[in-house]
Protein backbone atom coordinates (compact mmCIF):
# COMPACT_ATOMS: atom_id res chain seq x y z
CA UNK A 1 0.00 0.00 0.00
CA UNK A 2 0.74 3.59 -0.71
CA UNK A 3 0.83 6.54 1.72
CA UNK A 4 0.38 10.03 1.26
CA UNK A 5 2.72 13.16 1.35
CA UNK A 6 1.00 16.72 1.89
CA UNK A 7 3.13 19.36 1.47
CA UNK A 8 2.03 23.02 2.54
CA UNK A 9 -1.98 22.64 1.29
CA UNK A 10 -4.24 25.19 1.69
CA UNK A 11 -7.94 25.34 1.36
CA UNK A 12 -10.20 27.78 0.07
CA UNK A 13 -14.20 28.37 -0.06
CA UNK A 14 -14.08 30.85 -2.88
CA UNK A 15 -12.45 33.60 -0.82
CA UNK A 16 -12.58 31.89 2.46
CA UNK A 17 -9.21 29.99 3.46
CA UNK A 18 -10.57 27.41 5.52
CA UNK A 19 -6.74 25.66 6.16
CA UNK A 20 -3.37 27.00 5.56
CA UNK A 21 0.23 25.64 5.45
CA UNK A 22 -0.49 22.09 6.18
CA UNK A 23 2.16 19.19 5.72
CA UNK A 24 2.42 16.23 6.66
CA UNK A 25 3.51 12.48 6.26
CA UNK A 26 0.80 9.61 5.71
CA UNK A 27 2.13 6.63 6.62
CA UNK A 28 0.97 3.41 4.95
CA UNK A 29 -0.83 0.66 6.55
CA UNK A 30 -1.05 2.99 9.57
CA UNK A 31 -4.00 4.62 10.98
CA UNK A 32 -4.02 8.43 11.32
CA UNK A 33 -5.79 10.07 13.42
CA UNK A 34 -7.05 13.77 13.18
CA UNK A 35 -8.28 15.56 15.96
CA UNK A 36 -9.41 19.26 17.02
CA UNK A 37 -12.12 21.18 17.75
CA UNK A 38 -14.58 21.53 15.52
CA UNK A 39 -14.52 24.27 12.36
CA UNK A 40 -11.06 23.67 11.88
CA UNK A 41 -11.17 21.76 9.23
CA UNK A 42 -10.16 19.09 9.36
CA UNK A 43 -13.04 17.42 7.23
CA UNK A 44 -11.99 20.63 4.18
CA UNK A 45 -8.59 19.41 4.97
CA UNK A 46 -9.47 15.23 4.31
CA UNK A 47 -11.56 15.96 1.80
CA UNK A 48 -8.15 17.71 0.00
CA UNK A 49 -6.63 14.30 0.05
CA UNK A 50 -8.95 12.55 -2.30
CA UNK A 51 -10.24 15.63 -4.40
CA UNK A 52 -13.80 15.50 -2.91
CA UNK A 53 -12.97 19.09 -1.83
CA UNK A 54 -13.56 20.18 -5.37
CA UNK A 55 -17.18 19.00 -5.60
CA UNK A 56 -18.39 21.83 -3.64
CA UNK A 57 -19.16 25.06 -6.23
CA UNK A 58 -16.55 27.86 -5.42
CA UNK A 59 -14.05 25.43 -3.34
CA UNK A 60 -10.37 24.47 -4.05
CA UNK A 61 -7.41 24.02 -2.54
CA UNK A 62 -3.51 24.60 -3.66
CA UNK A 63 -0.31 23.00 -2.58
CA UNK A 64 0.96 19.28 -3.10
CA UNK A 65 -1.12 16.37 -2.29
CA UNK A 66 0.98 12.33 -3.48
CA UNK A 67 -0.04 9.55 -3.39
CA UNK A 68 3.25 7.42 -3.71
CA UNK A 69 4.75 9.24 -5.69
CA UNK A 70 2.00 10.41 -8.24
CA UNK A 71 0.73 14.33 -7.87
CA UNK A 72 -2.80 14.06 -6.90
CA UNK A 73 -3.13 17.53 -8.41
CA UNK A 74 -1.39 17.31 -11.48
CA UNK A 75 -2.67 18.61 -14.71
CA UNK A 76 -3.46 15.24 -16.30
CA UNK A 77 -4.34 13.32 -12.97
CA UNK A 78 -8.53 12.48 -13.25
CA UNK A 79 -9.75 13.02 -10.40
CA UNK A 80 -12.40 9.73 -10.69
CA UNK A 81 -9.53 7.59 -10.76
CA UNK A 82 -7.79 9.57 -7.83
CA UNK A 83 -11.05 8.86 -5.72
CA UNK A 84 -11.37 5.30 -6.59
CA UNK A 85 -8.09 4.65 -4.90
CA UNK A 86 -8.98 6.58 -2.26
CA UNK A 87 -12.06 6.03 -1.02
CA UNK A 88 -14.06 8.16 1.65
CA UNK A 89 -16.35 7.65 4.13
CA UNK A 90 -18.58 10.34 5.42
CA UNK A 91 -19.83 11.46 8.95
CA UNK A 92 -23.52 10.81 7.97
CA UNK A 93 -24.03 7.30 6.75
CA UNK A 94 -25.33 7.27 3.08
CA UNK A 95 -25.95 4.34 1.60
CA UNK A 96 -27.76 4.09 -1.82
CA UNK A 97 -31.63 3.27 -2.25
CA UNK A 98 -30.64 0.31 -3.57
CA UNK A 99 -30.44 -3.25 -2.70
CA UNK A 100 -27.32 -3.93 0.14
CA UNK A 101 -25.77 -5.99 -2.49
CA UNK A 102 -26.13 -3.26 -5.18
CA UNK A 103 -24.80 -0.85 -2.64
CA UNK A 104 -21.94 -2.71 -2.25
CA UNK A 105 -21.33 -4.00 -6.36
CA UNK A 106 -22.03 -0.49 -7.39
CA UNK A 107 -19.03 1.10 -7.84
CA UNK A 108 -16.86 -1.66 -8.82
CA UNK A 109 -18.85 -2.51 -11.28
CA UNK A 110 -18.63 1.43 -12.81
CA UNK A 111 -15.30 1.08 -12.22
CA UNK A 112 -14.73 -1.91 -14.77
CA UNK A 113 -14.33 -5.17 -12.19
CA UNK A 114 -14.23 -8.12 -14.12
CA UNK A 115 -14.23 -10.31 -11.28
CA UNK A 116 -16.78 -12.73 -9.68
CA UNK A 117 -18.82 -10.33 -8.65
CA UNK A 118 -20.60 -12.16 -5.52
CA UNK A 119 -17.28 -13.33 -4.36
CA UNK A 120 -16.08 -9.50 -4.01
CA UNK A 121 -19.16 -8.35 -2.37
CA UNK A 122 -19.18 -11.09 0.30
CA UNK A 123 -15.28 -10.01 0.79
CA UNK A 124 -16.16 -6.69 1.18
CA UNK A 125 -19.23 -7.20 3.23
CA UNK A 126 -16.78 -9.35 5.65
CA UNK A 127 -13.95 -7.30 5.49
CA UNK A 128 -16.68 -4.47 6.52
CA UNK A 129 -17.53 -7.10 9.62
CA UNK A 130 -21.23 -6.70 8.25
CA UNK A 131 -21.48 -9.99 6.46
CA UNK A 132 -23.17 -12.61 9.08
CA UNK A 133 -25.84 -9.63 9.85
CA UNK A 134 -26.51 -9.27 6.03
CA UNK A 135 -26.28 -12.05 4.23
CA UNK A 136 -29.36 -13.52 4.25
CA UNK A 137 -30.97 -10.26 3.11
CA UNK A 138 -28.98 -8.76 0.24
CA UNK A 139 -31.51 -8.37 -1.46
CA UNK A 140 -33.17 -5.70 1.10
CA UNK A 141 -32.49 -2.18 1.10
CA UNK A 142 -30.05 -0.34 2.40
CA UNK A 143 -32.08 1.98 4.00
CA UNK A 144 -33.96 -1.00 6.15
CA UNK A 145 -30.25 -1.42 8.12
CA UNK A 146 -29.92 0.38 11.29
CA UNK A 147 -27.63 3.03 11.35
CA UNK A 148 -24.43 1.12 12.40
CA UNK A 149 -25.34 -1.33 9.69
CA UNK A 150 -25.53 1.69 7.14
CA UNK A 151 -22.05 2.85 8.14
CA UNK A 152 -20.57 -0.49 7.99
CA UNK A 153 -22.22 -1.18 4.31
CA UNK A 154 -20.63 2.60 3.27
CA UNK A 155 -17.49 1.42 4.05
CA UNK A 156 -18.11 -2.10 2.41
CA UNK A 157 -18.99 -0.16 -0.61
CA UNK A 158 -16.02 1.83 -0.29
CA UNK A 159 -13.47 -1.27 0.26
CA UNK A 160 -15.23 -2.91 -2.63
CA UNK A 161 -13.53 -0.96 -5.00
CA UNK A 162 -10.07 -1.97 -4.05
CA UNK A 163 -8.74 1.88 -2.85
CA UNK A 164 -5.57 2.29 -1.47
CA UNK A 165 -5.90 4.70 0.94
CA UNK A 166 -9.72 5.27 3.11
CA UNK A 167 -10.67 8.79 4.67
CA UNK A 168 -12.96 8.61 7.06
CA UNK A 169 -14.77 11.72 8.22
CA UNK A 170 -16.25 10.98 12.15
CA UNK A 171 -17.91 7.83 10.81
CA UNK A 172 -18.81 6.64 13.95
CA UNK A 173 -19.89 10.18 15.67
CA UNK A 174 -23.73 10.01 14.61
CA UNK A 175 -23.70 5.92 16.12
CA UNK A 176 -24.33 4.02 19.03
CA UNK A 177 -21.30 2.68 21.37
CA UNK A 178 -22.29 -0.76 20.13
CA UNK A 179 -22.35 -0.15 16.11
CA UNK A 180 -19.16 2.17 17.46
CA UNK A 181 -17.06 0.07 18.69
CA UNK A 182 -18.22 -2.53 15.66
CA UNK A 183 -16.38 0.17 13.19
CA UNK A 184 -13.54 0.40 15.40
CA UNK A 185 -12.87 -3.55 15.57
CA UNK A 186 -12.57 -2.95 11.67
CA UNK A 187 -10.15 -0.59 11.91
CA UNK A 188 -7.36 -2.53 13.14
CA UNK A 189 -8.19 -5.31 10.46
CA UNK A 190 -8.32 -2.64 7.78
CA UNK A 191 -5.18 -0.89 8.36
CA UNK A 192 -3.20 -4.55 7.41
CA UNK A 193 -4.44 -3.73 3.92
CA UNK A 194 -4.83 -0.25 3.33
CA UNK A 195 -3.79 3.29 5.05
CA UNK A 196 -6.29 4.69 6.72
CA UNK A 197 -7.16 8.26 8.11
CA UNK A 198 -9.74 9.44 10.29
CA UNK A 199 -11.16 12.51 11.96
CA UNK A 200 -12.43 11.39 15.11
CA UNK A 201 -14.11 13.90 17.82
CA UNK A 202 -13.04 11.14 20.45
CA UNK A 203 -9.87 11.09 22.06
CA UNK A 204 -10.33 7.93 22.92
CA UNK A 205 -11.06 6.36 20.03
CA UNK A 206 -8.29 8.65 18.77
CA UNK A 207 -5.99 6.78 21.29
CA UNK A 208 -7.29 3.45 20.98
CA UNK A 209 -7.31 3.07 17.12
CA UNK A 210 -4.66 5.15 15.16
CA UNK A 211 -0.56 5.12 15.44
CA UNK A 212 -0.26 8.70 14.33
CA UNK A 213 -2.43 11.86 15.84
CA UNK A 214 -2.61 15.60 13.85
CA UNK A 215 -4.22 18.26 15.93
CA UNK A 216 -5.65 20.90 14.02
CA UNK A 217 -6.45 24.34 15.68
CA UNK A 218 -7.04 27.73 15.38
CA UNK A 219 -5.27 30.42 17.31
CA UNK A 220 -7.40 33.02 16.66
CA UNK A 221 -10.66 33.58 15.91
CA UNK A 222 -11.40 33.79 12.09
CA UNK A 223 -7.44 32.55 10.95
CA UNK A 224 -7.92 29.71 8.94
CA UNK A 225 -6.96 26.00 10.49
CA UNK A 226 -3.35 24.87 10.84
CA UNK A 227 -2.23 21.43 12.09
CA UNK A 228 -0.88 22.15 15.36
CA UNK A 229 0.88 18.86 16.25
CA UNK A 230 2.04 16.06 14.54
CA UNK A 231 3.24 13.16 16.09
CA UNK A 232 2.75 9.67 17.05
CA UNK A 233 -0.25 9.05 18.70
CA UNK A 234 1.43 7.81 22.16
CA UNK A 235 3.64 11.11 22.23
CA UNK A 236 0.73 13.31 21.17
CA UNK A 237 -1.10 12.12 23.82
CA UNK A 238 1.83 11.59 26.84
CA UNK A 239 4.03 13.62 26.14
CA UNK A 240 2.43 16.57 23.79
CA UNK A 241 4.89 19.06 22.48
CA UNK A 242 2.63 21.93 22.80
CA UNK A 243 0.31 23.17 25.70
CA UNK A 244 -3.01 24.21 23.03
CA UNK A 245 -2.73 19.85 22.21
CA UNK A 246 -2.51 19.01 25.91
CA UNK A 247 -5.18 21.09 26.75
CA UNK A 248 -7.76 19.82 24.00
CA UNK A 249 -6.26 16.00 24.64
CA UNK A 250 -6.50 15.96 28.42
CA UNK A 251 -10.14 17.58 27.22
CA UNK A 252 -9.88 21.21 29.25
CA UNK A 253 -11.12 22.51 25.92
CA UNK A 254 -12.64 21.61 22.97
CA UNK B 1 -35.03 55.23 43.94
CA UNK B 2 -34.44 52.41 45.64
CA UNK B 3 -37.66 51.83 47.11
CA UNK B 4 -39.28 51.90 43.45
CA UNK B 5 -36.77 48.86 42.16
CA UNK B 6 -37.67 47.21 45.76
CA UNK B 7 -41.33 47.27 44.81
CA UNK B 8 -40.29 45.77 41.10
CA UNK B 9 -39.27 43.43 42.55
CA UNK B 10 -41.43 42.00 45.24
CA UNK B 11 -44.20 42.70 41.73
CA UNK B 12 -42.36 40.14 40.23
CA UNK B 13 -41.74 37.63 42.54
CA UNK B 14 -45.28 37.78 44.34
CA UNK B 15 -48.72 35.69 43.64
CA UNK B 16 -50.06 38.42 41.86
CA UNK B 17 -47.01 38.46 38.98
CA UNK B 18 -50.36 38.47 36.32
CA UNK B 19 -49.68 41.92 35.34
CA UNK B 20 -47.27 41.13 33.09
CA UNK B 21 -49.42 38.83 31.53
CA UNK B 22 -52.84 39.70 31.22
CA UNK B 23 -55.37 38.25 28.51
CA UNK B 24 -58.60 36.38 27.94
CA UNK B 25 -57.90 32.87 27.67
CA UNK B 26 -61.26 32.18 26.97
CA UNK B 27 -61.35 35.29 24.34
CA UNK B 28 -58.27 33.63 22.31
CA UNK B 29 -59.79 30.01 22.13
CA UNK B 30 -63.30 31.65 21.40
CA UNK B 31 -60.84 33.27 18.55
CA UNK B 32 -59.10 30.23 17.82
CA UNK B 33 -62.42 28.64 16.74
CA UNK B 34 -63.73 31.05 14.80
CA UNK B 35 -60.50 30.68 12.86
CA UNK B 36 -61.07 27.26 12.38
CA UNK B 37 -64.96 27.67 11.24
CA UNK B 38 -63.95 30.36 9.21
CA UNK B 39 -61.64 28.11 6.95
CA UNK B 40 -63.55 25.06 7.10
CA UNK B 41 -66.00 27.61 4.83
CA UNK B 42 -63.91 28.55 2.42
CA UNK B 43 -62.94 24.64 1.82
CA UNK B 44 -66.36 23.98 1.60
CA UNK B 45 -66.98 26.95 -0.66
CA UNK B 46 -64.41 25.48 -3.35
CA UNK B 47 -65.40 22.09 -2.77
CA UNK B 48 -69.54 22.58 -3.34
CA UNK B 49 -68.84 24.29 -6.18
CA UNK B 50 -67.12 21.99 -7.69
CA UNK B 51 -69.59 18.99 -6.20
CA UNK B 52 -72.58 21.08 -7.80
CA UNK B 53 -70.69 21.62 -11.49
CA UNK B 54 -69.89 17.70 -11.33
CA UNK B 55 -73.14 16.80 -10.42
CA UNK B 56 -75.18 18.99 -13.09
CA UNK B 57 -73.03 17.69 -15.94
CA UNK B 58 -72.84 14.15 -14.76
CA UNK B 59 -77.06 14.35 -14.94
CA UNK B 60 -77.38 15.79 -18.40
CA UNK B 61 -74.36 14.04 -19.90
CA UNK B 62 -74.71 10.59 -18.45
CA UNK B 63 -77.95 9.82 -19.70
CA UNK B 64 -76.69 10.86 -23.28
CA UNK B 65 -73.73 8.78 -22.57
CA UNK B 66 -73.18 5.22 -24.40
CA UNK B 67 -71.18 3.14 -27.03
CA UNK B 68 -72.53 4.32 -29.58
CA UNK B 69 -71.55 7.81 -28.63
CA UNK B 70 -68.23 6.99 -27.88
CA UNK B 71 -67.53 5.43 -31.41
CA UNK B 72 -69.80 7.49 -34.05
CA UNK B 73 -68.40 10.27 -35.57
CA UNK B 74 -69.68 14.00 -35.26
CA UNK B 75 -73.02 14.69 -37.36
CA UNK B 76 -75.10 17.49 -37.88
CA UNK B 77 -77.95 15.28 -36.57
CA UNK B 78 -77.48 15.94 -32.42
CA UNK B 79 -78.93 12.36 -31.40
CA UNK B 80 -76.88 10.69 -33.84
CA UNK B 81 -73.50 12.56 -33.40
CA UNK B 82 -70.28 10.84 -31.56
CA UNK B 83 -67.04 11.62 -30.15
CA UNK B 84 -64.78 8.87 -31.69
CA UNK B 85 -62.69 11.30 -33.94
CA UNK B 86 -62.04 13.69 -31.09
CA UNK B 87 -61.66 10.89 -28.32
CA UNK B 88 -58.80 9.61 -30.39
CA UNK B 89 -57.45 12.87 -31.87
CA UNK B 90 -57.10 13.55 -28.09
CA UNK B 91 -55.53 10.47 -27.24
CA UNK B 92 -52.51 11.26 -29.95
CA UNK B 93 -52.43 14.70 -28.47
CA UNK B 94 -51.81 13.06 -25.27
CA UNK B 95 -48.94 10.08 -26.41
CA UNK B 96 -46.77 12.41 -28.87
CA UNK B 97 -47.06 15.51 -26.38
CA UNK B 98 -45.55 12.85 -23.84
CA UNK B 99 -43.18 10.84 -25.69
CA UNK B 100 -42.02 15.05 -27.07
CA UNK B 101 -42.01 16.63 -23.74
CA UNK B 102 -41.10 14.29 -21.02
CA UNK B 103 -37.41 13.40 -22.86
CA UNK B 104 -37.09 17.08 -23.33
CA UNK B 105 -38.14 18.45 -20.16
CA UNK B 106 -36.31 16.08 -17.92
CA UNK B 107 -33.03 16.73 -19.87
CA UNK B 108 -33.11 20.04 -19.62
CA UNK B 109 -33.97 20.05 -16.02
CA UNK B 110 -31.21 17.44 -15.38
CA UNK B 111 -28.48 19.85 -17.34
CA UNK B 112 -29.61 22.74 -15.59
CA UNK B 113 -29.71 21.14 -11.99
CA UNK B 114 -26.70 18.76 -12.53
CA UNK B 115 -24.76 20.10 -15.19
CA UNK B 116 -25.06 23.94 -15.58
CA UNK B 117 -22.59 26.12 -13.46
CA UNK B 118 -24.74 28.22 -11.11
CA UNK B 119 -24.26 32.23 -12.75
CA UNK B 120 -26.08 34.68 -14.42
CA UNK B 121 -27.25 33.22 -17.17
CA UNK B 122 -28.41 29.96 -15.80
CA UNK B 123 -30.28 32.16 -13.67
CA UNK B 124 -31.86 34.12 -16.17
CA UNK B 125 -32.89 30.94 -17.58
CA UNK B 126 -34.40 30.04 -14.76
CA UNK B 127 -36.14 32.91 -14.21
CA UNK B 128 -37.64 32.54 -17.75
CA UNK B 129 -38.25 29.17 -17.40
CA UNK B 130 -41.04 30.44 -14.66
CA UNK B 131 -41.96 33.16 -16.46
CA UNK B 132 -42.81 30.81 -19.57
CA UNK B 133 -44.92 28.33 -17.05
CA UNK B 134 -47.54 31.31 -16.65
CA UNK B 135 -47.91 32.64 -20.03
CA UNK B 136 -51.16 31.99 -21.18
CA UNK B 137 -51.50 29.11 -23.89
CA UNK B 138 -53.09 31.04 -26.57
CA UNK B 139 -49.76 32.96 -27.25
CA UNK B 140 -48.15 29.41 -27.06
CA UNK B 141 -50.80 28.82 -30.14
CA UNK B 142 -50.06 31.42 -31.83
CA UNK B 143 -46.27 30.69 -31.39
CA UNK B 144 -47.00 27.05 -32.78
CA UNK B 145 -49.14 28.01 -35.19
CA UNK B 146 -46.08 30.06 -36.35
CA UNK B 147 -43.25 28.08 -35.82
CA UNK B 148 -45.12 24.60 -36.66
CA UNK B 149 -48.05 24.95 -38.39
CA UNK B 150 -46.39 27.30 -41.05
CA UNK B 151 -42.71 27.50 -40.86
CA UNK B 152 -41.92 23.83 -40.67
CA UNK B 153 -45.40 23.11 -42.56
CA UNK B 154 -43.48 21.07 -45.37
CA UNK B 155 -42.45 18.24 -42.61
CA UNK B 156 -45.37 18.68 -39.78
CA UNK B 157 -47.93 18.90 -43.10
CA UNK B 158 -49.63 22.21 -41.13
CA UNK B 159 -52.71 21.60 -38.86
CA UNK B 160 -51.44 18.09 -38.25
CA UNK B 161 -51.51 16.06 -34.95
CA UNK B 162 -48.52 16.74 -34.79
CA UNK B 163 -48.03 20.00 -34.73
CA UNK B 164 -50.81 19.93 -32.11
CA UNK B 165 -48.76 18.05 -30.41
CA UNK B 166 -45.53 20.15 -30.46
CA UNK B 167 -47.07 22.96 -29.49
CA UNK B 168 -48.54 21.58 -26.59
CA UNK B 169 -44.64 20.07 -25.73
CA UNK B 170 -44.19 23.71 -25.48
CA UNK B 171 -46.50 24.81 -23.16
CA UNK B 172 -46.25 22.25 -20.55
CA UNK B 173 -42.18 22.09 -20.91
CA UNK B 174 -41.83 24.71 -18.59
CA UNK B 175 -43.71 22.62 -16.15
CA UNK B 176 -42.06 19.73 -16.34
CA UNK B 177 -38.66 21.47 -15.90
CA UNK B 178 -39.80 22.93 -12.98
CA UNK B 179 -41.24 19.78 -11.45
CA UNK B 180 -37.77 17.49 -12.19
CA UNK B 181 -35.61 20.28 -10.61
CA UNK B 182 -37.90 20.38 -7.79
CA UNK B 183 -37.61 16.37 -7.45
CA UNK B 184 -34.02 16.44 -8.15
CA UNK B 185 -33.14 19.54 -5.26
CA UNK B 186 -34.78 17.21 -2.57
CA UNK B 187 -32.30 14.68 -3.57
CA UNK B 188 -29.55 15.26 -0.64
CA UNK B 189 -26.18 15.86 -1.43
CA UNK B 190 -24.80 13.51 0.06
CA UNK B 191 -26.21 10.78 -2.63
CA UNK B 192 -23.82 12.29 -4.86
CA UNK B 193 -21.02 12.53 -2.75
CA UNK B 194 -21.19 8.77 -2.11
CA UNK B 195 -21.31 8.66 -5.69
CA UNK B 196 -18.34 10.51 -6.56
CA UNK B 197 -16.40 9.34 -3.64
CA UNK B 198 -16.65 5.59 -4.98
CA UNK B 199 -14.89 7.57 -8.50
CA UNK B 200 -18.27 7.76 -10.63
CA UNK B 201 -18.32 10.68 -13.12
CA UNK B 202 -21.23 12.57 -13.00
CA UNK B 203 -23.50 10.69 -15.61
CA UNK B 204 -22.98 7.14 -13.68
CA UNK B 205 -24.40 9.29 -11.00
CA UNK B 206 -27.21 11.12 -12.66
CA UNK B 207 -28.10 7.44 -14.45
CA UNK B 208 -28.00 5.38 -11.50
CA UNK B 209 -28.96 7.21 -8.56
CA UNK B 210 -30.29 10.64 -9.29
CA UNK B 211 -32.77 9.85 -12.30
CA UNK B 212 -34.31 6.44 -10.82
CA UNK B 213 -34.70 8.99 -7.60
CA UNK B 214 -35.89 12.18 -9.48
CA UNK B 215 -38.56 10.39 -11.92
CA UNK B 216 -41.29 9.21 -10.25
CA UNK B 217 -41.78 13.04 -8.84
CA UNK B 218 -41.13 14.77 -12.14
CA UNK B 219 -43.72 11.76 -13.22
CA UNK B 220 -46.00 12.94 -11.18
CA UNK B 221 -45.85 16.93 -12.56
CA UNK B 222 -45.45 15.65 -16.05
CA UNK B 223 -48.79 13.65 -15.91
CA UNK B 224 -50.76 16.42 -14.14
CA UNK B 225 -48.99 19.16 -16.20
CA UNK B 226 -50.34 16.45 -19.83
CA UNK B 227 -53.80 16.30 -18.57
CA UNK B 228 -53.70 20.07 -18.25
CA UNK B 229 -52.31 20.01 -22.18
CA UNK B 230 -55.50 17.79 -22.83
CA UNK B 231 -58.22 20.11 -21.73
CA UNK B 232 -56.50 22.47 -23.35
CA UNK B 233 -58.35 24.57 -26.39
CA UNK B 234 -57.36 27.79 -27.57
CA UNK B 235 -54.07 26.83 -28.43
CA UNK B 236 -55.58 24.15 -30.30
CA UNK B 237 -58.01 26.68 -32.19
CA UNK B 238 -54.98 28.45 -33.10
CA UNK B 239 -53.17 25.55 -34.61
CA UNK B 240 -56.02 24.60 -36.82
CA UNK B 241 -57.52 21.35 -34.76
CA UNK B 242 -61.10 20.84 -36.62
CA UNK B 243 -64.37 20.87 -35.62
CA UNK B 244 -66.01 18.68 -37.65
CA UNK B 245 -64.07 15.74 -38.87
CA UNK B 246 -65.36 12.22 -40.15
CA UNK B 247 -62.35 10.56 -40.21
CA UNK B 248 -60.33 9.06 -37.35
CA UNK B 249 -56.38 9.99 -37.07
CA UNK B 250 -54.13 7.61 -38.40
CA UNK B 251 -51.19 8.85 -38.10
CA UNK B 252 -49.20 12.03 -36.49
CA UNK B 253 -49.37 13.75 -39.53
CA UNK B 254 -53.64 12.98 -39.86
CA UNK B 255 -55.52 15.98 -39.37
CA UNK B 256 -57.52 15.77 -36.20
CA UNK B 257 -60.19 16.90 -33.52
CA UNK B 258 -59.83 16.87 -29.60
CA UNK B 259 -62.23 16.53 -27.26
CA UNK B 260 -62.44 20.23 -25.64
CA UNK B 261 -62.40 21.41 -29.29
CA UNK B 262 -65.68 18.96 -30.16
CA UNK B 263 -67.03 20.09 -26.68
CA UNK B 264 -66.72 23.83 -28.37
CA UNK B 265 -68.27 23.33 -30.93
CA UNK B 266 -70.93 21.17 -29.38
CA UNK B 267 -72.03 23.85 -26.91
CA UNK B 268 -71.91 26.92 -29.77
CA UNK B 269 -74.98 24.92 -31.69
CA UNK B 270 -78.25 26.07 -31.00
CA UNK B 271 -80.00 22.90 -31.11
CA UNK B 272 -80.60 21.67 -27.40
CA UNK B 273 -79.35 18.10 -28.23
CA UNK B 274 -75.79 19.17 -28.83
CA UNK B 275 -75.90 21.29 -25.48
CA UNK B 276 -76.58 17.83 -24.01
CA UNK B 277 -73.67 15.88 -26.01
CA UNK B 278 -71.33 18.38 -25.23
CA UNK B 279 -72.44 17.48 -21.24
CA UNK B 280 -71.55 13.92 -22.29
CA UNK B 281 -68.55 14.68 -23.98
CA UNK B 282 -67.14 16.68 -20.72
CA UNK B 283 -67.68 13.20 -18.95
CA UNK B 284 -65.70 11.50 -21.65
CA UNK B 285 -62.98 14.41 -20.69
CA UNK B 286 -62.96 13.67 -17.18
CA UNK B 287 -62.97 9.64 -17.33
CA UNK B 288 -59.37 10.77 -19.24
CA UNK B 289 -58.22 13.09 -16.95
CA UNK B 290 -59.33 11.30 -14.30
CA UNK B 291 -57.23 8.08 -15.43
CA UNK B 292 -54.36 9.84 -16.32
CA UNK B 293 -54.29 11.66 -13.00
CA UNK B 294 -54.85 8.10 -11.18
CA UNK B 295 -51.61 7.08 -13.30
CA UNK B 296 -49.88 9.67 -11.50
CA UNK B 297 -50.66 8.87 -7.93
CA UNK B 298 -49.87 4.92 -9.03
CA UNK B 299 -46.62 6.05 -10.06
CA UNK B 300 -46.09 8.34 -7.18
CA UNK B 301 -46.67 5.52 -4.62
CA UNK B 302 -45.20 2.94 -6.90
CA UNK B 303 -41.88 4.52 -6.89
CA UNK B 304 -42.11 6.34 -3.46
CA UNK B 305 -38.41 6.10 -2.35
CA UNK B 306 -36.54 6.64 0.99
CA UNK B 307 -33.57 8.41 1.66
N1 LIG C 1 -19.32 24.07 2.16
C1 LIG C 1 -18.71 25.05 2.83
N2 LIG C 1 -18.75 26.32 2.36
C2 LIG C 1 -18.14 27.32 3.02
N3 LIG C 1 -17.45 27.18 4.15
C3 LIG C 1 -17.36 25.95 4.67
C4 LIG C 1 -17.99 24.82 4.04
N4 LIG C 1 -17.72 23.72 4.79
C5 LIG C 1 -16.98 24.15 5.83
N5 LIG C 1 -16.77 25.48 5.77
C6 LIG C 1 -15.99 26.29 6.73
O1 LIG C 1 -14.67 25.83 6.73
C7 LIG C 1 -14.16 25.82 8.05
C8 LIG C 1 -13.67 24.43 8.40
O2 LIG C 1 -14.78 23.56 8.46
P1 LIG C 1 -14.64 22.00 8.59
O3 LIG C 1 -13.59 21.54 7.65
O4 LIG C 1 -15.98 21.41 8.43
O5 LIG C 1 -14.13 21.84 10.08
P2 LIG C 1 -14.13 20.58 11.03
O6 LIG C 1 -14.36 19.36 10.20
O7 LIG C 1 -12.79 20.60 11.68
O8 LIG C 1 -15.21 20.78 12.03
C9 LIG C 1 -15.27 26.31 8.96
O9 LIG C 1 -15.06 27.69 9.20
C10 LIG C 1 -16.49 26.11 8.14
O10 LIG C 1 -17.48 27.05 8.45
MG1 LIG D 1 -15.98 17.96 10.28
Amino acid sequence: MLGMKIEDLSAFYGSFKAVTGVSMNIQANKVTALIGPSGCGKSTFLRCLNRMHEVIPGAYAEGGVHLGDQDIYAKDADPVTIRRRIGMVFQKPNPFSKSIYENVAWGARINGYKGDMDELVERSLRRAALWEEVKDKLKKSGFDLSGGQQQRLVIARTLAVEPEVILMDEPASALDPVSTQKIEDTMADLKKRYTVVIVTHNMQQAARISDYTGFFYIEHMGDPGRLWEFDETDKVFSAPGRKETEDYVTGRFG
Amino acid sequence: MATKSGTQTSRKGGPEQGPLFQSSTSARHTLDRMFAVLVFIATMIGLVVLVVLLVDIALDGLPRLSWDFITSYSSVIPDNTGIYPALLGSLWLLALTGIISVPLGIGAATYLEEYAPDNWLTRLIEINISNLAGVPSIIYGLLGLGIFVNLLGPITGGQTIVAGALTLSLLILPVIIIATREAFRTIPGAVREGGYALGATRWEVIKAHLLPMAVPGALTGTILALSRAIGETAPLIVVGAATYITFAPESPLSSYSALPIQIYSWVSQPQPGFQIAAAAGIVVLMVVLLLANSVAIWLRNKYQRRV
